[in-house]
C-alpha cells in the first residue's frame, strides 16, 4: 500500500503543524546542495527562483530556446485564490470544498486544503514581483467568475493571465541566474533520470543545439514538466508539450497516477481540417458572459451547417441554451466536464452547427447590449439608449475584457465575433493524472519530485477552471520550499557524486543508443504519421467517452502502432546537430507507451468520475456515475516493461467533505 | 492554393547558408502559415532527398513567442498585430512567391535554417528585468491600490512576448522596444520605483554589450510588433535612464 505521508491532525492545521516541524537544513549547507528542475513553466520557474533565493545551488532546465515560453504562458483565464475580496462568502474552506468537489471526490484532501490556503500569498507573492492584474477604479484587484463556483476568486489579467504570472516567476528565475544561484539550461531536453542506491542523483539531458548528451547530478530532481495532453495529437497544449521526462521517470521506478485523467475543455476553435497542427482555447471566463446554445430544431441547425440560415436570425424562442435548461444553479458555469459532454450529446444528436455538425455557439450578443450596453448607458445618463446604442456601449466592455480573445478567434476563422456568435467544441486541454506523488510531492522514487501538472495530486478526476495556475505556483513557490527540507536534512552529509559513476554512464548508453536506434530504421513514414493515427484513437475511444469494447480494440491498436513505429519511421539527419524531427520521434515514441497506459487506466476504473466517462455507467439523465465502495482510490501504475505494469492503490479518505453525488442542478 | 517558397536554408551557425526554392501544393487557406511548413516538411521527410526545414514555434497560439520567420521582408509577415503561427494562408493568393529567412541580427546567430538564439534577451532580464523580492516577503495584495490607468499601461508593456521581431524590424538591430516594455511595466508600477535607477543602467548595459544596435527613432520595430507594443515605452525608457544617469554616482 502506498504511504502518502499525510501530516495527523485536524485539516485545518495539518499544513501549519508541518510547516513548523519539518526538519530544515541550515544556510551553510544548503551552498553545498544541489538540486535539478526541469521544466520552466509556472511551477519550475517558481520552483527554481524560490529554493535558489534560500541558498541552494540550482540547475534549471527547459527544451524552449528561453525559459519564458514555457506553455504555462498560454493560460488565459485566471488564477483562483481564496481571499474573499468581494465578500461574497468565499473562503479557505470553501476553495476546498469546490475542488474536492469539482474533481469529482477523487482528490486527496489533506493536499488540496494546503493548496487552498496558500492561494491567497500566491496574488501577493505575485503583485509584489509586478505581475499586472486587472483593477478596479480604485486601485484594487478586480474578480471574476469561473466555473463550478458560486463566488468570484478569480483574479487576471485580460486573458494573459498565464503570461503574466509565467513572466513574473521567470523574471525571479532570471534574477537568481543573473546572481549566480541558477545555472540556466535552455534547448536542454531531459532524456531519462539516474538513479544511484534507490535514490535519485541527477539527470542525462541532451543539449538540442549540439545534440550533445549530457550528465548532470542532483541531490534532488524536480520534474515540473507539465501534462500529456499531446498524447492525443490535437490539443491545446503547446506543439512541444511532452510526456517524456514523466515517462522517463516511470520506466525508472516513478508510479503514474490515475493516466486515464483527461480534461476536455469545452470551449475551443472547432478543428477546421486534415492539415490542424493544434487546437486553440478560447478562455472559460468567456463562459461569463458567453451563453451557450444550439437550435431548438434539427431542420434550424441542417439550415445553419447549409449556410442557409445566419444564426443571428434565429428568434430567441427557437434557440436552446442546453446547459442552462439542464443546471439552472450553475448554467453556463458547470464545470469543464459537465459542459464538455453536454455539448457532445447536442452535436451527436444533430445539433452541431458548423460544417463538421461539431460544433455549438458560444453568444455574446444578449450580454453586450442588456448586461454592459445598458450599464454604460446608465453611466452616460442615457434614459432611453437605440439597440445600436446598447451594442456599441457593450462592444466596448467586452473588448475592454476579452479583446486579445476576440482577435484570436478572428485570425483563426476569419469570422468577427463581435458580430457573429463564437463556434465552440471541446478539445484536450489538461492531463490531472500524472507521476505520483505523497505530500511532500515526492515521487515513489526518492529524492525524484514531480510538480504542478507533472504530478496528479490535486485536482481529482476533474479539474476547475484557474486552478492549474494556481497549482503550478503553490507547489512551486510555498509548498517544495518546506517539504524538499524533509528528504534533504538527512543529505547534508552526501558529497556531490561524480558523473563518471558507472549509472550515469550505464543512462547515457542507454539513451544514446535509443536515439541511434530511431535514426537507423530509415523507414519510409514520418513522425507525424505515427502520432496522428495515436491521436484519433486516443480521442474516439479514450477521450469524451469510453467503453469496454472501444478500450479494448484501443490497446491493441496501440501495441501494432508501437510496432509498426519501431519498423517504419523515418527520422532524417543524425544526433550530433539541431534536430527537430529528431527530437519529436522521441517523445512520440513515449506518447504510444502511455497512451496504452491510459487505455488500460480507463478500462480498469468501471464507474465514471469527472473526465472520465464510462458510457456503462451514468445515471438515468446521462451524468457521471461513481462507485465510491470500489474506486475512491488513486490508481497508482508501476512500470516492469513496456505494455506490462502493476496497479497499486491508495485508498482517499475523506475525513471532512461528505462524498456525494455531484449536483450542478 | 500553390505557393511558392524561397527559404533560408543553413546547416548550422558556422555553414554559408543560401535561398532555396520549394513548391507547396494543395494549400488550403484555412492552414496557418507554419501549417504550411508542417506538409512542406512531411513531404521533405518521406522523399528524403532533402532535410526538413528547421524552425522555432511552440505554443501556435501568439503568445509563447517562439515562432520567428521574416516572411517577404517583415518580421511575422504582412497582417498587422500577428505571430507568425497566427498567420494564415488566407492572407496570400494563389501563386504567390513568399521569400522566407531567419531574423537577421548579430546579436540573434542563426542555428540552423530559419531558428535563431535568442538568448540575449534572457541575458538582458537577468540583468535587471525584475523586481527583488524573496519568495515570502509579500504584503497583502490589496494594502497596495494601484490606479487603474497605470495598471493597465504596465500591462499593456508587460504584454511583449519577447519574439524579437523588434530586433528584426530595425535597421540598427536595436533591441530598445523590447528592453523598454520591461522598463515601462516596472517603472509604472510602484513595487518597480526602489529599483527604478539601477533596472535601466543596467539593462542597457547588457543590452550594448550584447551588440544590438542604436535607437534611432525610426518606428520600425513598434510597427511590426506581433503584440503593437507602443513607442511611447521607448520615449520612457530614455527619460528613465537620463533620469537614473543624472542620480547616478555611475556613469
Amino acid at each position: 500500500m502506498l504511504d502518502s505521508k499525510i501530516p495527523q491532525g485536524p485539516i485545518e492545521s495539518k499544513w501549519t503543524k508541518y510547516k513548523s516541524t519539518v526538519p530544515l537544513v541550515n544556510p551553510a549547507n544548503k551552498r553545498s546542495l544541489e538540486i535539478i528542475v526541469v521544466g520552466t513553466g509556472l511551477a519550475g520557474a517558481s520552483a527554481a527562483a524560490t529554493l535558489a533565493e534560500l541558498g541552494y545551488k540550482v540547475k534549471a532546465f527547459c527544451f524552449q530556446d528561453s525559459p519564458r515560453r514555457a506553455h504555462s504562458i498560454a493560460a488565459q483565464g485566471g488564477i483562483n485564490a481564496a481571499k474573499n475580496y468581494q465578500n461574497d462568502g468565499d473562503s479557505v474552506y470553501r476553495l476546498f470544498y469546490d475542488t474536492i468537489k469539482g474533481g469529482d471526490y477523487r482528490a486527496r484532501e489533506a493536499n488540496v486544503h494546503r493548496l487552498a490556503e496558500v492561494s491567497g500569498n500566491i496574488i501577493d507573492q505575485s503583485v509584489a514581483s509586478g505581475v499586472p492584474f486587472a483593477r478596479e477604479y480604485g486601485g484594487l484587484l478586480s474578480n471574476r467568475s469561473f466555473g463550478g463556483t458560486q463566488v468570484q476568486r478569480t483574479f487576471y489579467a485580460a486573458g494573459q493571465t498565464g503570461q503574466q504570472l509565467l513572466l513574473g516567476a521567470y523574471s525571479g528565475l532570471q534574477r537568481q541566474v543573473g546572481l549566480g544561484n541558477v545555472r540556466l539550461y535552455s534547448r536542454h531536453e531531459m532524456l531519462d533520470v539516474v538513479n544511484i542506491d534507490g535514490k535519485c542523483r541527477g539527470i542525462i539531458a541532451r543539449d538540442l543545439v549540439s545534440g550533445k548528451l549530457e550528465r548532470h547530478f542532483g541531490h534532488a530532481v524536480l520534474l515540473c514538466t507539465g501534462g500529456y495532453g499531446n498524447v492525443f495529437f490535437l490539443s491545446t497544449n503547446a506543439m512541444g508539450s511532452n510526456v517524456t521526462a514523466a515517462w522517463k521517470a516511470h520506466k525508472k521506478g516513478a508510479f503514474f497516477g490515475n493516466p486515464c485523467y483527461t480534461q476536455i475543455h469545452p470551449t475551443c476553435i472547432p478543428v477546421s481540417g486534415d492539415h490542424q497542427s493544434k487546437l486553440t482555447l478560447m478562455s472559460e471566463s468567456l463562459r461569463n458572459d458567453g451563453r451557450i446554445w444550439v437550435p431548438k430544431r434539427k431542420e434550424d441547425a441542417a439550415a445553419i451547417r447549409e449556410g442557409k440560415l445566419n444564426p443571428n436570425d434565429l428568434k430567441e424562442e427557437d434557440r436552446d441554451y442546453y446547459l442552462e435548461r439542464r443546471y439552472p444553479a450553475f448554467g453556463n458555469l458547470v464545470p469543464r466536464d459537465v459542459a464538455s459532454r453536454a455539448a457532445k450529446e447536442r452535436c451527436d444528436a444533430g445539433f452541431g452547427v458548423n460544417k463538421t455538425g461539431e460544433a455549438v455557439y458560444l453568444d455574446f450578443a444578449f450580454n453586450m447590449k442588456y448586461k454592459y450596453g445598458k450599464q454604460v448607458a446608465t453611466l452616460k445618463h442615457i434614459t432611453d439608449p437605440t439597440e445600436e446604442q446598447l451594442t456599441a456601449f457593450g462592444h466596448e466592455v467586452i473588448k475592454e475584457k476579452y479583446g486579445n480573445l476576440f482577435d484570436m478567434y478572428k485570425q483563426i476563422t476569419g469570422v468577427d465575433p463581435y458580430k457573429n456568435p463564437m463556434m465552440i467544441y471541446p478539445a484536450v486541454h489538461y492531463t490531472m493524472g500524472g507521476l505520483w506523488v505523497d505530500y511532500n510531492l515526492m515521487t515513489t522514487v526518492p529524492g525524484l519530485y514531480a510538480l504542478g501538472e507533472a504530478n496528479f495530486s490535486d485536482h481529482g478526476a476533474n479539474r476547475l477552471g484557474a486552478s492549474a495556475l494556481m497549482q503550478g505556483l503553490a507547489d512551486g513557490y510555498f509548498v517544495i520550499p518546506y517539504t524538499i527540507g524533509a528528504y534533504l536534512a538527512n543529505e547534508i552529509s552526501v558529497k556531490p557524486i561524480s558523473t563518471d559513476h558507472e549509472a550515469f554512464v550505464k543512462a547515457e548508453n542507454e539513451v544514446s543508443d535509443r536515439l541511434n536506434k530511431l535514426l537507423a530504421i530509415k523507414g519510409t513514414k514520418p513522425v507525424d504519421y505515427f502520432h496522428k493515427r495515436l491521436g484519433k484513437i486516443m480521442w474516439d475511444k479514450c477521450g469524451m467517452a469510453r467503453n469496454v469494447e472501444g478500450l479494448t480494440w484501443a490497446i491493441s491498436e496501440i501495441q501494432k502502432i508501437r510496432e509498426e513505429f519501431w519498423k517504419d519511421v523515418r527520422v532524417p539527419g543524425d544526433a550530433n546537430e539541431f534536430n527537430p524531427e529528431l527530437e519529436k520521434a522521441g517523445r512520440v515514441a513515449d506518447f504510444i507507451e502511455l497512451g496504452e497506459l491510459m487505455c488500460k487506466d480507463a478500462l480498469e476504473r468501471n464507474e465514471s468520475c469527472g473526465g472520465h466517462f464510462r458510457e456503462d455507467y451514468q445515471t438515468e439523465e446521462g451524468e457521471a456515475l461513481r462507485d465510491d465502495e470500489n474506486f475512491k482510490h488513486v490508481a497508482a501504475w508501476q512500470f516492469n516493461e513496456v505494455g506490462n505494469w502493476t496497479l497499486n492503490k491508495e485508498d482517499l479518505v475523506y475525513e471532512n467533505i461528505k462524498i456525494a453525488q455531484r449536483s450542478y442542478k | 492554393m500553390n505557393i511558392n517558397l524561397k527559404v533560408w536554408r543553413q546547416k548550422n551557425g558556422k555553414s554559408q547558408g543560401k535561398l532555396v526554392d520549394y513548391k507547396v501544393e494543395g494549400v488550403s487557406p484555412d492552414m496557418s502559415f507554419l501549417e504550411m511548413f508542417d506538409v512542406l516538411n512531411d513531404r521533405l521527410v518521406s522523399e528524403g532527398k532533402d532535410e526538413p526545414i528547421a524552425f522555432d514555434h511552440d505554443c501556435r497560439e501568439g503568445i509563447c513567442g517562439m515562432c520567428s520567420m521574416y516572411i517577404n521582408g517583415r518580421p511575422h509577415g504582412p497582417n498587422q498585430g500577428v505571430t507568425t503561427c497566427q498567420l494564415h494562408m488566407r492572407s496570400f493568393k494563389d501563386g504567390d512567391t513568399i521569400v522566407v529567412e531567419p531574423w537577421r541580427a548579430a546579436a540573434f546567430p542563426v542555428i540552423k535554417d530559419l531558428a535563431v538564439d535568442r538568448s540575449a534577451f534572457d541575458r538582458i532580464i537577468a540583468s535587471g528585468g525584475f523586481i527583488s523580492v524573496n519568495t515570502g516577503n509579500a504584503q497583502d495584495a490589496n494594502s497596495l491600490p494601484i490606479a487603474k490607468d497605470n495598471a493597465d499601461e504596465a500591462f499593456a508593456a508587460a504584454a511583449c512576448i519577447g519574439c524579437g521581431a523588434c530586433v528584426a524590424a530595425c535597421k540598427n538591430s536595436s533591441s530598445m522596444l523590447f528592453v523598454s516594455a520591461k522598463v515601462s511595466q516596472l517603472a509604472l508600477l510602484p513595487q518597480g520605483d526602489p529599483e527604478r535607477n539601477t533596472r535601466v543602467l543596467n539593462m542597457v548595459a547588457q543590452m550594448d554589450s550584447e551588440g544590438f544596435g542604436a535607437c534611432t527613432n525610426t518606428g520600425a520595430c513598434s510597427a511590426e510588433c506581433p503584440k503593437e507594443i507602443s513607442l511611447t515605452n521607448i520615449a520612457r525608457l530614455n527619460r528613465e535612464y537620463f533620469a537614473a544617469q543624472l542620480g547616478s554616482d555611475r556613469s
